[in-house]
């Protein structure tokens, strides 16, 4: 696994035997669970995990609110109000999968940034790093299309404006958005395909899950120092890493049960804090509310999409040069995607020969500023578009963009880098030496 | 780039401040027992919100995801089961499958809900006291809510306190009544000034003032003035629209207990685990 | 003090962390699967219509109420005297099926009238016996019986010619047991509560 030298799977008992001849399950089970992993990983390797468990736990709820739900414009509302009073324990299901979704965004968002920092994404795990983008943008559908459901007003507008979107791409812009929502504008006929897809995306979701695993199982993790763990033989790979299990499986535990009781603690005492009390008012098609606002996670991309306003000098240049097949409308949706396409082309962009953030001074400061940049973005997208804030949230694209563009390719060539632990080993000592205490000292090494 | 984008904030920061979008309103904090970890509803105070709907609102206001067994629910107004459906078979409900399919009304049994608004533009209050936010900000940053709480029954109990003598700049016959809490009503151009900006807090409302002192008189007498009325019928509709508070924060507290639990167990664990690999071997 | 490896024989103190660990992991994961399991339980409203109270103040001496009740056809017959008597006279024994088939019975009572009728509430004058209610769902395959007619001056079921008396006991045809009884009771004078 990795190319990590490493005891294999030996089947013992008969029972074994048998099935392992019939199906290697178990080996690969063992093999998995086994993994050789860096034993220097910090609490920002427990993230994966998370989305893991969140992504179950959400399907979970998700079927058996499924089991109670009608997705017909004139029921669905209140088939929801049906979940929260009458079903057995509905309300909280409901909280769960509701703020479940806020979860998965939380994890996700500090996975990421955890691979931008640590050049997670560097060579040879593009691949890793690709199929985790493409998770990203299904998981933002999915969870797009679920919030639909509740046909709320921000549930209609919201997909509205969103649809709405696709109709500004040139030309066929109009039918695409057609042959999206069956109809002329949202109603029925998006309601239900919308029900159909947010169920089943998901489990897509859980296949690519395997497919991730699978992908950075076969270069072996990152960790903080970027180094790779060493692979000449097997006493020196045992001094780099651990077994999976049960040294990192009982850390992971532990972070899951400490963010999960965060996550309860809002569940059970503030709910709909995360949520828009205009999606407790049914679906009005003739009024839209004041401020349509999507859900957190996706306003430092709604933020993107409405910078890039008729009046900005980089969307009239190229309004102009494509003879304005290209206008704002368009420019922002495209300027949105972007925002993540150009996430997805950081292996090819980062110059650096150094992969953790860790010995990169300068990269530090830069990483910081887009950290606060996507927080700045995600709190102008809630404001409305008038006065400061779109200057402000066209200041936070600019550098979103410029961050990939320009500071990753740039800074690789001209930043002065620390120089990295030779080993994973050294490392973990650094860190963990008996000087800086400790009550136990071993007599045997670890078998 | 660069420069055009500092020139571009340069200008940004020359302009003055938006017109604003909306009046300001005036939100009570007012004080509920639900509130926080450990709230729960005042029984009494949810009864006496039921004789106000009932009495008041009910003439207009529909409550048509609530079924009146609920009004017997322990966590609830906590009726006792023949009161509960005497109350019940006051009402009269649409029943489609009498006469003939037609349909026709008859009294209501404790599996029926409350029937629909009356009125068409005063909205069905089930869910009204989460349909709406009391406090916001500051500034986009939802600290208010995260400490005051979302305000939905602030909202309410402030509105329907909120009505006020109109202010002088208003002309006579402006339509709707003035109320300090409320600020998606009509607003007389008399009364913004030449910059955009609102003269007075809120704005006129459609709804006329419902409550006005000792308007429901409780066999308890406990108070009934405006002021404590509007608290009482917010927390009726508080629990309306959320009727498994009490259970919920109930679950919660347990939960967070037993988490932690696990959480010091699987610390210590994980720590024993650990031991031999974190201080070094001699 | 030194720490060995782990490979103990039987469990000891150190491995009771271990141990109580597991223990509340596992609680915690049955009180987070619980409630998923229990959601597919009856909901309130079903439940709230699994009990449905019928106000028989308008169905005169002779005639029948039928009510839907968690889909099925209930029967309320406020039968007369020469009905009652009819049903009073016949011998158990000569019946298709000798059980009561009352729900609101302990065990295999034989169906005699008195088995198969409604006690009357107080404060009222209708004659004891008087009342039958019962599902009307034939027994043999389904269908609804109608009522007065048949040769034993009960109902008959025209889908494959059952006939049942005036207690609503098989008599003659294809059907294998008497209609069923549910759980019924007056809570006053005027009002008999199903379920």
């Amino acid at each position: 696994m990795a190319g990590i030298p490493h005891d294999h799977y030996e089947p013992r008992t008969g029972g074994e035997k048998w099935l392992n001849r019939r199906l290697p399950i178990l080996g690969l089970a063992y093999d998995t669970l086994m993994l050789p992993t860096p034993k220097n990983l910090n609490w920002m390797w427990i993230w994966g995990i998370v989305l893991t468990l969140t992504l179950v736990m959400q399907i979970a709820t998700g079927v058996i609110l499924a089991m109670h739900y009608v997705a017909d414009t004139d029921v669905a509302f209140s088939r929801i109000e049906h979940i929260m009073r009458n079903v057995n324990g509905g309300d909280m299901i409901r909280y769960v999968h509701m703020n479940g979704a806020s979860l998965f965004f939380f994890a996700v968002y500090l996975h990421i940034f955890r691979s931008l920092y640590y050049g997670s994404y560097k060579a040879p795990r593009e691949v890793t790093w690709i199929i985790g983008i493409l998770m990203f943008v299904l998981m933002m559908g999915t969870a797009f299309m679920g919030y639909v459901l509740p046909w709320g007003q921000m549930s209609f507008h919201g997909t509205a404006v969103i649809t709405g979107l696709f109709g500004a791409i040139p030309f066929v812009g109009e039918a695409v958005q057609t042959w999206l929502l069956g109809a002329g504008a949202v109603g029925e006929p998006a309601l239900n395909r919308f029900f159909a897809l947010h169920y089943m995306l998901p489990f897509i979701l859980l296949g690519m899950t395997l497919v991730h695993i699978w992908a950075f199982h076969t270069t072996g993790n990152n960790n903080p120092t970027g180094v790779e763990v060493r692979r000449t033989s097997k006493q020196d790979a045992d001094k780099d890493t651990l077994p999976f299990w049960p040294y990192f499986v009982i850390k992971d535990f532990l972070a899951l049960v400490v963010i999960f009781i965060g996550f309860f603690a809002v569940v059970a005492f503030m709910p709909n804090y995360l949520g828009h009390p205009d999606n407790y008012i049914p679906a009005n098609p003739l009024v839209t509310p004041a401020h349509i606002v999507p859900e957190w996670y996706f306003l430092p991309f709604y933020a993107i999409l409405r910078a890039f306003t008729a009046d900005v000098w980089v969307v009239m240049l190229v309004d102009w040069v494509t003879f304005g097949i290209v206008d704002a409308k368009f420019f922002g949706v495209i300027a949105m995607f972007g925002a993540i396409a150009v996430m997805a082309l950081a292996p090819w962009l980062d110059t650096s020969s150094i992969r953790s953030g860790r010995y990169r001074p300068m990269f530090k400061w830069w990483f910081a500023l887009l950290v606060v940049d996507f927080i700045v973005l995600m709190w102008v997208g809630a404001r409305p578009a008038e006065g400061i804030y779109p200057y402000i949230s066209l200041i936070g694209a600019a550098y979103w963009f410029g961050y990939f563009l320009l500071v990753l390719p740039i800074l690789g060539v001209i930043e002065k880098p620390l120089t990295p632990p030779a080993t994973i080993e050294e490392d973990f000592a650094a860190h963990y030496s008996p000087k800086t205490g400790g009550t136990t000292t071993v007599v045997n090494p670890a078998e | 780039m660069i420069k055009t984008l500092t020139l571009t904030a340069a200008v940004a920061l020359g302009l003055g401040g938006a017109a604003m979008a909306e009046p300001e309103r005036e939100i009570e904090d007012f004080d509920f027992s639900f509130e926080g970890i450990f709230g729960s509803y005042d029984t009494l105070q949810l009864q006496r919100g039921l004789k106000i709907y009932t009495e008041i609102c009910s003439g207009c206001h529909g409550l048509e995801y609530v079924a009146f067994r609920t009004l017997a629910s322990e966590n609830g107004p906590a009726l006792p089961e023949e009161q509960m459906r005497e109350y019940a078979a006051r009402i009269e409900v649409f029943d489609p499958d009498l006469f003939d399919g037609e349909g026709d009304f008859r009294p209501a049994t404790p599996a029926d809900t409350y029937p629909g608004s009356l009125v068409a533009n005063a909205p069905d209050l089930s869910v009204m006291a989460k349909a709406r936010a009391g406090f916001e900000g500051p500034y986009g940053t939802g600290l208010n809510q995260l400490w005051y709480g979302m305000g939905g029954p602030e909202y309410i109990a402030s509105l329907i306190s909120g009505y006020e003598e109109a202010p002088a700049c208003a002309p006579e016959d402006f339509p709707g009544y003035y109320n300090t809490a409320f600020a998606a009503g009509g607003y007389p151009q008399s009364c913004i000034d030449e910059d955009g900006e609102y003269l007075v807090v809120g704005s006129w409302i459609a709804m006329a003032p419902p409550l006005y002192d000792e308007a429901v008189e409780f066999d308890d007498e406990s108070e009934n003035d405006v002021e404590a009325m509007s608290a009482d019928v917010a927390a009726f509709l508080m629990w309306a629209a959320e009727p498994g508070l009490n259970t919920r924060k109930t679950a919660g507290l347990q939960g967070v207990i037993f988490l932690s639990v696990l959480a010091v167990l699987l610390y210590l664990t994980n720590k024993r685990l650990w031991a031999r690999h974190k201080h070094t071997k001699e | 003090m030194s720490t060995t490896d782990d490979h103990h024989s039987e469990p000891t103190r150190r491995d009771f962390i271990y141990y109580a660990t597991a223990g509340a992991g596992a609680v915690v994961a049955g009180a987070a699967v619980w409630p998923l399991v229990n959601s597919m339980n009856p909901s309130k409203d079903v439940l709230a219509l699994a009990s449905i109270r019928v106000d028989v103040s308008g169905v005169a001496q002779g005639t029948q109420l039928t009510v839907l009740w968690q889909g099925k056809p209930v029967f309320f017959r406020y039968r007369t005297a020469e009905e009652i008597e009819a049903a009073v006279a016949v011998d158990v024994s000569d019946l298709t099926d000798p059980i009561a088939q009352n729900a609101n019975l302990t065990g295999e009572e034989p169906a005699i009238d008195a088995n198969r009728t409604l006690p009357a509430p107080e404060g009222s004058d209708a004659p004891e016996g008087a009342w039958l209610v019962q599902i009307g769902i034939c027994t043999h395959l389904g269908c609804v019986p109608l009522g007065e007619a048949g040769d034993f001056g009960g109902w008959f079921c025209p889908c494959h010619g059952s006939h049942y008396d005036t207690a609503g006991r098989i008599r003659k045809g294809p059907a294998p047991r008497n209609l069923e009884i549910p759980i019924a009771s007056f809570v006053d004078a005027t009002t008999i509560q199903l379920g």
